[in-house]
């Protein structure tokens, strides 16, 4: 039974390699240097979600049927996260980053890996709350489409909106939550003068360069995908893309000790994700 | 066999079951035990060091990309899956699976696949069904199973949950689990040697 059981899920890993390298060669979306553990479950998910028997079935549906494509790519792509999430980086960034940044006459701001643009819109609220909104461009990139796509729409569930609104006070937000949004049925869409300095774009931190220079880049929860090589790169990107004294903040959970520019970067504080580059 | 790694999961009641557990077991303990146990967004401080402070081991919240070492117990932290891959760490922000976040199945799943039959998995005390089918993916790769009386735990469900899906190894009161998990490490250094 177990030996069964463990060639089976050798086969699996074999078709999941076949599978993501198919992708890659067919159309350029590079998942091979993912985090196997998570993209194995998510491909695992949308089989039973094909109702498809093995993941060389699910293979030939990805590359012959562009639906399936769009359905396995935003998939792979969606991470559940939340308006202000760990209300403290928040709360750090108010408090320790907003100074700092208050010394430039004019401020880009990277969010590397934006999902359904949650962070942003916390961040939006936050820079204009403290009056800085008006001199920051924010690029917010993320791989997929069709995420970008529900970020810039900038329409959340209502019944989120609770938790939310917690978060948002316990990071320093001293308004009303509800003066940024409009709730229509069980949604709500926030202010477009939130998105006016926005710029949303397609961009793959496994495969595209750098772009600009900026005084923010936050990659929060992100990286937590790839393995320990795609990490690596992916820092040595962001470490580029950053200026001198430039902040770089990163999810709760994620480490810059184990990447080559640890040593590139001081903590603002002890407890909140957030560096400052310093050499 | 060798066993390489324990991992534990516990929803309702599991603190002070974890603290009966972590409170058994020797400060030579020879594997990482990976815990998740479900809270709420309330549970969040201090529940690492209430845990750290029950037993002798040291008990510390992963970061992504930490490599698991023997003899310290880790604990999922809260809002993120735990899996673990090439030895080392990986956190997700997946959706919850069955309304949980960190989920037992997702870590569950995740020790069955990358240690096989050197797995051990420990379902404790829980209001719902989380854990049966990671509990089952380990005894399907020829790990070991075992999960905690139903007769004595807090809450029966979910253990009996897993007890139903999958045949499991051992069934034991909580007063033994520790005593049970030193014997099976005890005797991984006996065929090591």
């Amino acid at each position: 039974m177990s030996r069964v059981a463990t060639e089976a899920n050798d086969l699996e890993d074999i078709e999941i390699g076949l599978l993501l390298e198919g992708l890659y060669r067919a159309y350029g979306f590079d998942f091979r240097e993912y985090s196997r553990a998570s993209i194995k479950r998510r491909i695992l998910e949308m089989m039973r979600a094909e109702k498809l028997e093995t993941v060389s079935a699910l293979q030939e549906r990805v590359l012959h049927d562009a639906a399936c494509l769009d359905r396995f790519l935003l998939g792979l792509s969606v991470h559940a996260t939340a308006m202000f999430r760990d209300p403290s980086f928040y709360l750090t960034f108010r408090r320790k980053v907003v100074p700092l940044l208050k010394t430039y006459p004019t401020v880009q701001i990277w969010v590397a890996g934006c999902s359904t643009g949650e962070e942003v819109y916390s961040l939006a609220i936050l820079l204009q709350e403290e009056r800085l909104y008006k001199r920051c461009r924010i690029y917010a990139t993320d791989i997929s489409r069709a995420v970008l796509r529900k970020a810039r729409d900038g329409i959340f569930p209502l019944a989120a909106m609770r938790e939310y609104t917690n978060n948002y006070h316990q990071a320093g937000g001293a308004n009303e939550f509800s003066d940024y949004y409009t709730a229509q049925y069980d949604s709500v869409i926030f202010s477009t003068a939130l998105k006016s300095n926005v710029v949303f774009s397609e961009h793959n931190l496994a495969t595209d360069g750098s772009f600009n220079e900026f005084q923010v880049i936050l990659c929060r929860n992100v990286m937590i995908y790839f393995n320990k090589d795609l990490q690596a790169r992916v820092h040595n990107l962001l470490y580029d893309s950053l200026s001198m004294f430039g902040v770089f903040g990163l999810g709760n959970k994620e480490s810059l000790k184990f990447t080559p520019r640890a040593a590139f970067y001081e903590h603002l504080n002890d407890k909140d994700k957030l560096f400052r580059k310093v050499m | 066999m060798s066993f390489e790694i324990i991992v534990v999961g516990a929803s309702t009641g599991g603190l002070k079951a974890l603290q009966i557990l972590l409170s058994e077991l020797s400060a030579k303990f020879s594997l990482p035990l990976v815990i998740v146990q479900h809270r709420g967004k309330d549970m969040e401080t201090g529940l690492c060091e209430f845990l750290a402070r029950s037993g002798r081991l040291p008990v510390r919240e992963p970061e992504d990309k930490e490599t698991l070492l023997p003899g310290h117990a880790y604990l999922a932290p809260r809002d993120y899956h735990l899996m673990i891959q090439s030895g080392s760490f990986a956190l997700s922000t997946e959706s919850p699976v069955g309304f949980a976040r960190p989920s037992i199945d997702v870590l569950f799943e995740s020790a069955a696949n990358e240690y096989q039959d050197r797995a051990i998995g420990v379902i404790l005390t829980g209001a719902n069904h989380d854990g049966a089918r990671g509990l089952a993916a380990i005894k399907a790769q020829g790990g070991l199973t075992v999960v905690e009386d139903p007769a004595t735990a807090t809450c029966r469900e979910m253990p009996d949950a897993a007890i139903n899906l999958t045949k499991v190894d051992w069934i034991l009161p909580l007063s033994e689990m520790a005593a049970g998990l030193h014997k099976l490490t005890n005797s991984t250094k006996r065929y090591e040697s």
